[in-house]
């Protein structure tokens, strides 16, 4: 089975990524979404490293896995900061912001 | 190549979970499905040749980035519940159709294109993956250091909270419920001293009675507490013996 399949497997988690996002109103899940994206992203950079028989895809994925991290501790710092201050993570309530 | 029935294995045990995320009522159980997701993701990278970076997702993913979405869970309550009123009418709908338009553009540009297929397999452990990262990319390394530094430093910024009064020292504390009229010396252990001792059985005092608040408070509610009078009639009997008269204190 050729590794091409495993780019269709991340476009369906791509996919489902970007519905949740768009979907659900729970930040913490919207955000899961967004992590789900970035994986389907470092799925097709490892597949087609395979592909083309170099380590370049690999090392990608790594970077990509350590801005992940460092973009979950981010987001998920925000979500408390609003959390404390509005006592909501649904990300309906922000509509509040427009002027 | 890959075997037919590894790559089924992980396609099921990444994409069921996944639909989790758009159906699943409780944060929690998305939280545990998209673990499983990353599990079979690191799976995948194994098979693909890349066991450094299968180690990685695993350590990564599953170790600090989902628990940390675990504990964010626990400090917002876990039994948030979204609300199903749409600001944005039709949005669901909306939502489907981008979401599938967006899978469907994918698939049809990856099934366009002809890729070869590498015959050699990389190793793709630490020792091949390390020369790379710290030889050809070690500017973008050091880049990395400094971003998740400053993503620390970040998190300590957004999640401090000034404080608003100044910090009550025990003392403090202390001469306000001694003002307030609280019994300044200690409530009475439970527990019948030298006959039998059990939390859950009240002290006497010095006539014989059991005294109700020296049990804690929890064995009360719980109904765990026995009610201290066998205690307190084999005292009498046991005074009784000892030659002491009816009714002495």
């Amino acid at each position: 089975m050729s590794p091409i399949n495993f780019v269709y497997l991340a476009s369906v988690l791509f996919a489902i990524g970007a519905a949740a996002v768009l979907l659900r109103r729970n930040a913490i899940i919207a955000f899961m979404g967004v992590e789900l994206m970035l994986n389907a992203a470092n799925l097709t950079l490892v597949s087609f490293s395979r592909m083309q028989g170099s380590l370049h895809g690999q090392v990608m994925a790594f970077f990509v896995m350590v801005v992940a991290a460092a973009e979950v501790v981010v987001g998920l710092a925000i979500i408390i900061a609003v959390f404390r201050s509005r006592q909501t993570i649904s990300l309906d309530e922000p509509i509040e912001l427009k002027g | 190549m890959i075997s037919p029935i590894l790559f089924w294995f992980v396609a099921i045990i990444t994409v069921l979970p996944a639909l989790s995320l758009l159906f699943a009522r409780k944060a929690v159980h998305v939280a545990m499905a998209v673990i499983l997701v990353m599990v079979g993701l690191a799976i995948s990278y194994v098979a693909l040749g890349a066991p450094f970076l299968g180690v990685v997702q695993i350590v990564v993913y599953t170790g600090a980035v989902m628990m940390l979405f675990l504990f964010v869970l626990m400090l917002v309550g876990v039994d948030y519940r979204e609300s199903l009123k749409e600001t944005i009418a039709g949005q669901k709908w909306i939502a489907f159709a981008l979401s599938i338009g967006v899978g469907a553009l994918l698939i049809s540009a990856v099934s366009r294109v002809k890729f070869g297929v590498a015959s050699t397999m990389t190793e793709g452990g630490p020792a091949e993956v390390a020369p790379l990262l710290y030889g050809d990319y070690v500017l973008v390394v050091e880049t990395l250091g400094f971003l998740l530094i400053t993503a620390a430093v970040g998190a300590l910024v957004l999640t401090h909270v000034p404080r608003l009064f100044p910090r009550r020292t025990q003392s403090e504390m202390q001469a306000e419920r001694i003002a307030a009229g609280a019994n300044p010396v200690n409530k009475t252990f439970p527990g019948v001293y030298a006959r039998h001792n059990a939390l859950d059985a009240p002290a006497l005092d010095p006539t014989g009675e059991p005294i109700e608040e020296s049990v804690s408070r929890v064995l009360k509610i719980r109904h765990q507490m026995s009610d201290g009078a066998e205690f307190k009639d084999e005292n009498r009997s046991r005074r009784r013996e000892l030659g002491a008269k009816e009714g002495d204190a």
